[in-house]
């Protein structure tokens, strides 16, 4: 069983890493949570952000589930928050998740497949 | 929705929407007398008694975005399609309770599924809610509570990647054990 003592580890690394870190330079990554998100998959979507988060070791790039964004027919929505700039993306699997990932936080460059505007009319 | 788990999930948010701080979910499977049970309960604005009476039926929503809420009447359809039963009570200014129960071995009866990956997203939840999950088998039991974890981060927060790993882990490993047959 991963233990409490493991957990303090974690604990005291991540304090001194902690003042590190930048406050003001945080890319927040929104998935859409409410039933019908749920109902098209967004719980693998939002699982497989967390993953890569960890495995890539993204400093600075957190993820969030949050409730209705008024898309249900186009669900699950990922949405990409980069200071004012705001990235809408739906119909994401775990596939275009990783692609999000990979080529738009890491990469800087937006999954233009699965951006809203080529789905809502 | 075709996992239990996906349900819990769904359930979850209307607490998360109703603005509690604590959701408590409890799952208590008992295979020798044929019973699988899910309770959650809430701390959220609850209900009053109009509201309550209209919560199950598919066209009720508060919601401003459309016009069906599908979740509790979903979870009650998955409920009683598999020989079991489905309450939810609710005071207002106290908080919900919901109680689905299940013929462990109703053909109907969907998987538990990946109840880690419904925990992590919960425990990810923006307003920093309470989570505490109980999971009894037969005589066994795993908790996990994340006002322990918060306690002993010490103010790192539960979003850190390396905490992530460390409580997905200890689900999918506390779960596991639980299940596990009595070694001789
Ligand atoms: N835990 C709760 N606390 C307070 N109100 C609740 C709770 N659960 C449900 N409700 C009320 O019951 C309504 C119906 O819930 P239900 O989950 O079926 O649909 P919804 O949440 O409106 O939409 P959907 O679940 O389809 O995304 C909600 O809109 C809300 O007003
Ligand atoms: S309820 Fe479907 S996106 Fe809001
Ligand atoms: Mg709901």
């Amino acid at each position: 069983m991963k233990s409490l003592e493991d957990l303090k580890r974690i604990r005291d690394a991540a304090q001194r890493k902690v003042t590190m870190r930048g406050k003001n330079d945080f890319t927040r990554i929104l998935v859409g949570m409410a039933t019908c998100g749920i109902s098209a998959g967004a719980r693998p979507v939002m699982n497989k952000i967390v993953e890569e988060i960890a495995e890539k070791d993204l400093q600075n790039v957190t993820v969030t589930p949050v409730g209705c964004i008024g898309e249900c027919a186009i669900e699950p929505i990922v949405e990409v928050l980069e200071g004012e700039k705001r990235t809408t993306y739906c119909r994401v699997d775990v596939d275009v998740a990783e692609r999000i990932i990979n080529e738009h936080i890491i990469g800087g460059k937006v999954v233009e497949d699965n951006l809203i505007g080529k789905y809502r009319l | 929705m075709n996992e239990l788990s996906l349900h819990i999930l769904d359930i979850c948010q209307n607490s998360i929407q109703a603005n509690a701080t604590l959701i408590e979910i409890l799952i208590d499977e008992q295979p020798a007398s044929n019973r699988f049970s899910i309770t959650i309960r809430d701390n959220g604005h609850g209900m009053d008694e109009k509201t309550l009476s209209e919560v199950a039926d598919p066209f009720y929503t508060t919601r401003t975005t459309r016009k069906v809420g599908m979740g509790v009447s979903l979870f009650k359809m998955a409920a009683e399609q598999a020989g079991g039963s489905f309450t939810i009570t609710s005071k207002p200014n106290q908080g919900t309770q919901v109680v689905a129960t299940f013929a462990h071995d109703h053909l109907d009866r969907a998987p538990l599924g990946a109840i880690e990956d419904t925990l992590l997203i919960l425990i990810l939840n923006e307003a920093g809610i309470d989570i505490r999950y109980e999971h009894v088998v037969n005589d066994r039991t795993y908790v996990f509570d994340t006002r322990d974890v918060k306690q002993i981060l010490n103010g790192i927060p539960l979003t850190d990647s390396d905490v992530i790993m460390w409580v997905k882990n200890n689900i999918t490993e506390g779960i596991t054990s639980i299940h596990k047959e009595e070694s001789l």
